[in-house]
Formats: C-alpha cells, sequence, structure tokens
C-alpha cells in the first residue's frame, strides 16, 4: 500500500518485535514485555495479534484469520483485509493451505502441522490477574512458579460446584513451568495444544506482553487428580455436516425456544460438507 | 537445627539487634521475651529469612543435610522451605489468610503449593485439620470473615501445621485474645507442638505464656540479649536486673 | 436458513462504510466543512485531539475531528494511528516555558508577581449564557491590544525555589523514558507516569483529579501558576552543533503547590505537581498536575490509600484510546466463550438438580 511499509510495520519495529518472540520461545509460556505500537485497528481488536503476525509475515505466506471459528465473521474480515491491503499476501479459509492462521477464541479443528504458525489474540495474558491485581506482585509469582493461589481457585469451585467451572480461558501449565493464559479459547480446545506440532505465538497489544509455545511443548490444564480437566462441547450434533466432535455454536432459530448446533470451525464443516457423497 | 551468630538490624539510628546470637534444636520450644521495642519481633523476621541482617549469619540444617546460610539462599529455595518444613504464625491471622477462600480452602493451599492434586485427599486432610484445631468440620465451606478471633487463629495454626513443619515461628499468637480464648488457644498449641515434635520459636511479652510453652526462654532488651537459660530456671531465679524487673512485674499485677 | 444472516461479512463491512461515509456528510444541502473552519474555530477540541492523540499538528487534528464526526476519542485514535507510522528524526531540546511569549499567565498564591497577572482568552469570567447572535454568524469586534508584557516573567515555581520553600525539579541528564517505544512497568518512573498523563483522557484526569479534592488522597493544592502561549522548538543537529529552532507549539502548564508537612530529614516545604498539556487546555493541565502530585504519594511517605495515589490503577486506566477499544471490543462475536459458559452452566444446574432430587425422598415424612 502507498505510503506504508510491507506490512503496515516499519522494519525497526518488526525486528524489536521478532526479538521479543525469539526470547518468548525461549522461556515457553513466559510474558515478555515489548513495546507494543499503536495500531490503525482498537486496542482489544487484536492489535497484539496483528503486530506478531506482521512481524513473521513474508511475501511467499498464505494467511487465514479467524474470529470465533469464522473466517467470514466482521473482525476476521477486516483483519484479513488489513493485511491483504498493507502487505498484498495471499489468504485463504482454508487451514490446510495457511501458513499463519490468526485467530481469536478458537483452535482449528484441524490439526496443525510443522509448517504453520498459529497467532493468538490475547486480550489478558495474566493468568493470575483475577487472584492478584498487582502486576509487580504476580511478576514474582511466576519467578518463584508460586501457583499454590490458583489451584485454591479450582479447589473452591469443586467445594462449592462438585467441579470446576472454568469455561474458556482455561489456565494451564506450560513446559512444567510457566502457569500461561491460553486466551479465551473455549476449554474444549486446550488439549490441541499439547503438543501441538505447529508454533504458537501470543500477542496482547493493550497489555504489550507476548508469549509463546515452542512446537512439541507440553501445555497441561490445570486440574486435580480426582476432578480431571474435561473437554466439553454442547451434546449434539452439526445440523450442516453431522460432525459429533467437534466445537458447536447454537443458534436460535425462533422465539419458541428453537434451537441448531453447527460447527463453530466454519472451514471444518464446508470441507466436510464437501467431501460428503 | 537454626542458629544465628552476632546478629545486627538498624532501623535508621535505633539498633533494634546487636551481637544476638540464637540456637535452636530439633523439637525445642525457645521463647523470646521482652517489653515491646526490645526488638523480639525483628529478631524473629531475621531469623525466618524475612529481614536481613546488617551483621551475621544464620544457618539452618536440614535433616541429614548440609547448613545453609538462610539470607544467602536463592529466593526460590527460601520460599519453598516456608511453604514446607517452615511455619509462620502471625499475630493478626488476617495477614495469614485469604479471608475471600474458605476454611478448607486456607488449610489446603499449602498442600497444594506443596505439590498436592488429589481434591479428596486434600479436603480430607482440610477436614482432619480442622479437627485437630478444634473447629466444627462442618464449617470447612465457610469463609473466615464469619469467624471469631480465636477460630481465625486456630485456622491460621492449622494452615500452617498441616504441612507438618519442623520449624514454626511465632510471633505473639495469643496476643489480642481473651483470657479464657487464650488458655484453650495456649493447650492446643502445646498438644499439638508436643504431639509433632515441632522446633518453635515463640515471640511473646507474657512471660506466662513463655512458662507454659517453652523449655528455654531468651531475655532481650533494647536489642541484646540479657539472659538466657532453662526457662523455670531463668524466671524463678533471674540473675540480670531486667529479667528480675520482668519477673517482679508480672507478680505484682 | 437464519444462520445465512451472519454470513456476508465482506459486504457488510464495505456498505456499513459507505453508509458513515454519507452520515458524516450529512445533508448534501448544507456546505459542506473545511479543516480549516475546524481548525480556526473550534480549536479546543483540536487542542484535546492533540494531546491524546500526542502529536502536535493542528491541520492533521482538524482532518481527525472531521473525519470522526466530532468523537474527539476517535480522532484522537486517528492521530496515533498516523503518528505510530511516523519516522524519528531527532529529538528536541527541553523546552524552557520560561522563556513562553504568554497569552495567559495567572497565579492564584500571590496578588501580584513580576510580568502581572495576564487573563487572555479565557471563558472563566464569561457568563455561561447561550449567545444567540452567534446564530447570525455577526461580526466580531477586534479586541483591545495592550502592550507587549515588559522585563521577564519568570515562572513562579522559580521565585519561590529561591527560598527552598519549594521542592527543586530533580534534575537528571539520564535518556527519560519514551511511553510510545517501551511498555510500561511498575513500579512506573516519574518521566513514565507524567507521559503517560499528559496523553490520558481528559475527563478521567478530571475526575481522578476532582476525587482528590473529595477526600480520596487529599493534597490541599494551590494553583502555583497556570501559563499558557508559544515556546519554541529547539533541536540540536549533528552536523551543526549548535541548538536550531525548527518551530514553536502552543502550551498550558500547570505548576501545582502543595502542603508537604516535611520529614525526618527534610523541613517543611511545598511539594508539586506538575500538567503540560498542548494548547489551550487549562482544566487538562490542572487534572493532571493534581493527579501527578497524588501519585508521588509513595515517594513523600504518604499513606497510599486512594486509586489517584495508585500508579498502576492510574496508568493503566487513563488511556483512552487502549479504554475505548477494550471497553467496545464487547460488541465483538464472544459466541464461542459464550457457548462454553453455557454448556457449565448447564451443567452445574443439572448436577444441582440431581442432588435436590437425590436429597428429596429424606426430607418427605
Amino acid at each position: 500500500m502507498k505510503g506504508y511499509n510491507f506490512a503496515y510495520l516499519d522494519e525497526q519495529t518488526k525486528r524489536m518485535l521478532r526479538r521479543t518472540l525469539l526470547k518468548a520461545v525461549a522461556i515457553p509460556g513466559h510474558q515478555i514485555p515489548f513495546g507494543a505500537r499503536e495500531m490503525p485497528l482498537p486496542y482489544g481488536w487484536g492489535t497484539g495479534g496483528i503486530q506478531v503476525t506482521a512481524a513473521v509475515l513474508g511475501r511467499a505466506d498464505t494467511l487465514k484469520v479467524i474470529d470465533q471459528g469464522a473466517d467470514d465473521t466482521t473482525n476476521a474480515v477486516s483483519i484479513r483485509r488489513f493485511f491483504a491491503r498493507t502487505a498484498g499476501v495471499a489468504t485463504t479459509t482454508r487451514t490446510a493451505s495457511a501458513t499463519i492462521i490468526q485467530t481469536r477464541h478458537r483452535i482449528p479443528e484441524t490439526t496443525l502441522t510443522e509448517a504453520q504458525i498459529i497467532v493468538y489474540q490475547v486480550p489478558q495474558p495474566e493468568p493470575l490477574y483475577q487472584l492478584e491485581p498487582s502486576r509487580t506482585e504476580t511478576r514474582r509469582m511466576h519467578a518463584l512458579a508460586d501457583y499454590g493461589a490458583m489451584h485454591v481457585r479450582l479447589y473452591e469451585q469443586v467445594a462449592r460446584y462438585g467441579q470446576i467451572a472454568i469455561s474458556y480461558d482455561y489456565p494451564v501449565m506450560v513446559n512444567g513451568r510457566h502457569l500461561m493464559a491460553p486466551s479465551p479459547i473455549p476449554a474444549f480446545d486446550n488439549p490441541k495444544m499439547h503438543r501441538m506440532r505447529a508454533l504458537q505465538l501470543f500477542g496482547a497489544g493493550r497489555e504489550k506482553r507476548i508469549y509463546a509455545v515452542p512446537p512439541y511443548t507440553a501445555v497441561v490444564s490445570l486440574d486435580f487428580e480426582d476432578h480431571p480437566f474435561r473437554a466439553s462441547r454442547a451434546a449434539h450434533v452439526c445440523a450442516l455436516c453431522g460432525d459429533r466432535a467437534s466445537y458447536l455454536d447454537e443458534v436460535v432459530t425462533d422465539d419458541r425456544g428453537g434451537r441448531m448446533f453447527i460447527c463453530s470451525d466454519t472451514d471444518h464443516c464446508a470441507s466436510r460438507r464437501e467431501s460428503a457423497p | 537445627m537454626l542458629s544465628a551468630r552476632g546478629l545486627g538490624f538498624r532501623f535508621g539510628s535505633i539498633t533494634a539487634l546487636e551481637a544476638v546470637d540464637v540456637d535452636l534444636w530439633p523439637g525445642e520450644v525457645l521463647a523470646v521475651v521482652g517489653e515491646s521495642g526490645s526488638g523480639k519481633t525483628t529478631l524473629l523476621h531475621v531469623l525466618a529469612g524475612r529481614l536481613r541482617p546488617d551483621a551475621g549469619q544464620v544457618w539452618y540444617r536440614e535433616p541429614d543435610g548440609p547448613r545453609t546460610e538462610v539470607h544467602a539462599m536463592p529466593l526460590p529455595l527460601l520460599r519453598r522451605l516456608h511453604r514446607s518444613d517452615w511455619g509462620f504464625v502471625e499475630q493478626d491471622p488476617r495477614q495469614a489468610l485469604r479471608m475471600d477462600v474458605s476454611a478448607g480452602g486456607n488449610v489446603g493451599e499449602r498442600l497444594m503449593a506443596a505439590g498436592a492434586r488429589h481434591y479428596g485427599r486434600i479436603r480430607a486432610e482440610a477436614a482432619r485439620w480442622l479437627a485437630e484445631v478444634e473447629i466444627d468440620v462442618a464449617r470447612i465451606d465457610d469463609r473466615p470473615t464469619t469467624f471469631s478471633g480465636g477460630m481465625l487463629q486456630r485456622l491460621q495454626i492449622a494452615r500452617t501445621l498441616v504441612t507438618e513443619p519442623r520449624l514454626v515461628f511465632m510471633d505473639e499468637p495469643t496476643g489480642g485474645l481473651d483470657v479464657s480464648v487464650q488458655a484453650r488457644l495456649l493447650d492446643l498449641i502445646r498438644t499439638l507442638v508436643r504431639r509433632l515434635g515441632i522446633a518453635v520459636v515463640l515471640v511473646t511479652h507474657d512471660l506466662a505464656v513463655a512458662r507454659l510453652l517453652a523449655a528455654r526462654i531468651v531475655v532481650m532488651q533494647r536489642g541484646r540479649v540479657v539472659e538466657d537459660g532453662l526457662t523455670d530456671q531463668v524466671l524463678d531465679d533471674p540473675r540480670h536486673p531486667y529479667t528480675q524487673l520482668l519477673v517482679s512485674s508480672v507478680l505484682a499485677t | 436458513m437464519a444462520y445465512v444472516a451472519v454470513k456476508g461479512g465482506e459486504r457488510a463491512i464495505d456498505a456499513a462504510h459507505a453508509w458513515l461515509a454519507a452520515a458524516r456528510r450529512g445533508d448534501g444541502a448544507i456546505v459542506e466543512l473545511q479543516t480549516a473552519q475546524i481548525r480556526e474555530q473550534l480549536g479546543r477540541a483540536v487542542d484535546r485531539v492533540m494531546a491524546e492523540g500526542s502529536l502536535y499538528d493542528p491541520e492533521l487534528a482538524a482532518l481527525a475531528i472531521k473525519q470522526s464526526q466530532g468523537d474527539l476519542i476517535e480522532a484522537g485514535f486517528l492521530l496515533r494511528a498516523f503518528r505510530t507510522t511516523l519516522p524519528r528524526l531527532a529529538a528536541t531540546l527541553p523546552l524552557d516555558t520560561a522563556t513562553m511569549r504568554l497569552t495567559r499567565r495567572i497565579s492564584a498564591i500571590f496578588k501580584d508577581l513580576p510580568g502581572g497577572q495576564v487573563l487572555g482568552p479565557t471563558y472563566d469570567y464569561t457568563h455561561r449564557l447561550l449567545d444567540f447572535a452567534l446564530l447570525e454568524n455577526a461580526p466580531v469586534a477586534p479586541a483591545p491590544q495592550a502592550e507587549a508584557i515588559a522585563g521577564p516573567t519568570p515562572r513562579v515555581a522559580d521565585i519561590l525555589g529561591h527560598e527552598g520553600l519549594l521542592e527543586a525539579d530533580a534534575r537528571s541528564e539520564d535518556e527519560p523514558f519514551d511511553l510510545t517505544r517501551a511498555p510500561l512497568a511498575f513500579p512506573a518512573g516519574r518521566d513514565a507516569r507524567l507521559q503517560g498523563l499528559a496523553r490520558g483522557d481528559e475527563g478521567f484526569l478530571l475526575g481522578l483529579g476532582y476525587s482528590t479534592q473529595r477526600g480520596y488522597g487529599n493534597n490541599h493544592p494551590f494553583v502555583g501558576e497556570l501559563r499558557a502561549g508559544e515556546v519554541d522548538v529547539e533541536i540540536v543537529p549533528a552536523e551543526l552543533g549548535f541548538a536550531v529552532c525548527i518551530g514553536t507549539v502552543t502550551l498550558t502548564e500547570c505548576q501545582m503547590v502543595n502542603q508537604f508537612a516535611g520529614s525526618k530529614t527534610e523541613p517543611a516545604q511545598f511539594t508539586r505537581g506538575y500538567g503540560l498539556a498542548f494548547g489551550h487546555a487549562d482544566r487538562r493541565a490542572m487534572a493532571m498536575a493534581l493527579v501527578d502530585r497524588a501519585l508521588r504519594a509513595e515517594e513523600l511517605g504518604e499513606a497510599r490509600t486512594a486509586p489517584a495515589q495508585d500508579p498502576q490503577f492510574v496508568l493503566s486506566t487513563c488511556d483512552n484510546v487502549e479504554a475505548t477499544g477494550f471497553v467496545e471490543h464487547l460488541k465483538l462475536p464472544h459466541y464461542v466463550d459464550f457457548q462454553s459458559e453455557l454448556e457449565t452452566i448447564r451443567r452445574l444446574r443439572a448436577t444441582a438438580e440431581r442432588t435436590q432430587a437425590a436429597s428429596l425422598p429424606e426430607a418427605a415424612p
């Protein structure tokens, strides 16, 4: 685009971002502060993810952007267009054809490969913020791996509800060392992070933090031995493709309690319908 | 198991500790007595590694382990010690407890911090400890905000002792409680400490508390140890004029 | 099928943008607003957008106001997003506000002072009566012109400083923190705090400053001096080795003087809160100075009890570009998370119902 560098950010800023990313990959799950730039999209709408994508994007890349699992949600469209306009890269809705996938709130159903990078948009990178608002204190807790308080939170839930009642942004332990917020993906997606073949990068623009999970790294959801982590989904079948295992959206069809359930991952759903006899 | 040599500490121009030596043996209860401002609480914080002394050193020996200098320990190691083998009982239990977490969660926290991951066992252990400190097990899911002062202190003791530490630091554990509540709490502490064989450094201004709980006593005045020895000996036959004054003032009241 | 309605995001965005452009233009029968009119006649709005957009450029600020239909937070955001792409060519010398060509200068703590009190173009003593003459676009009579102020107009801070009654400015040759390039970390230095406040939301700063006056972290403020006017901006190009003026900026500066009881090591003296804003902005500069002083509570050994005294609270909340983005992002679809919450709530209710059903027979006689 005239008057702007490839992928919007200037090369110096990209180098700063890449240095941050290298550091993040070297210490899996550890939040690295970085000089987040003002972006032409609002904070909370994916500025962190966009900066990370801009830093790793090359001319030969193919980009896929999803929000809520769908390529066609307005924010996904807006971000995909942003890169089509500022970088002129190829874009796709096919998970398998993408080299970089930027996502908000989902991990695709299709298993990712070593040749892919998934970039998560993160609103709140600090998994401990509800227990301890002071960043000075949470930094110390991470340094000392002092995570007893997080387990106390889970204990309280089991004591009260008979089960762990966190549905999304379910805290995980990365590489047995750092407690990490997986971003607000449903807990259903957590197991996909464990030993994922693709590189996982996380960008939080407003909070100015980047973190990463390198390929094949252990990502374990916190739980108790006698109350193990459960990846739950609506107990229904996709009304469009008939999938019984994918994560489902509930769509209201009328004002008399009518409901239908369909795949949240639009590419997954479309592919299944195409290949169906 | 714990020994300190030549401890010194200053707050600006005020000397809080000067040339203080302390030794503590496994399973022993040592009382540190003196008026307020004598430096006894500062000593407790220095011994526990919470305050760094200006002079002197503190060593801790783990069972069958090497002697380590407390203030030279890396912070993560000291933290781990504080969460497992050591305990600290604050005068005000609200400082130690999580007031928005149930009694069971409060007692279970140290177990979870030490790696316990079985909810049922953590809860059973919490229930057992509530019973030990005479709190109705039916209150296990209640928050401490609904507890009386004496109950709060007993809950703090359960929370501290649940990992069966070898060494516990206590800062005026019965301070601020009614006399009848105090007596019951002292009895409880004595029973638990004896049964579990815990070593205790106990700071108190109350000689009766020291006599009831401690085998040995250290008397402090203006940051210095003026007298130490077996509790009964020191209190029945005080040598130092300051100790004599302390003992007589108790008798007078 | 109902689901089809959420498809077609691309077309929807294009259509929305076209509609927005038409709505922005409004009734075509009314003459279109020129950015020069905004710059000249809506100066206070331009000043606010320059401050919150942290870019001194009245022309672009006017454009941003036009483009955002007068939504000043949106305008500041536009300016910021433009600013971030600009190369950094040089760093200026520190501005010397003592040499300011004053259009306004008042002190509340002295009846008179060298250089005098200058009201300048202020709303302070206007009666807030709607002026219906403005409906008629009646010509404005020229304002009377006074003689230029003769002699120096030293800053009140320097006058008090001579007696040692006011704390001195902390001097430092260190490179100041740069909020636009480096992430804010806590505890934050005063340079970082002042930068954050300088571009913080005016309404938020006003509310926080006001809260200190209502007892939430009171600090007994006096307006030592409020001055506004033009200041030269100078740089020292490496190839020249001496200072060159590259332009002027209009600024408002507020030195708030606050009571301080003194400590063991320091005698009683007045402390300062500092506010600086682009353009004519009394309210912004004063609110900033109140909050700056409140944020120094810890440094000055005061009890930290109020929100205005908590640097993390103030600085992580005061930026309206960050705040509006995150508040408004709630408009984005969250249906995946909501679905997972729905499943959890259903599961919890089912568990509770089962427990209740199991306990019912016992309750029966």
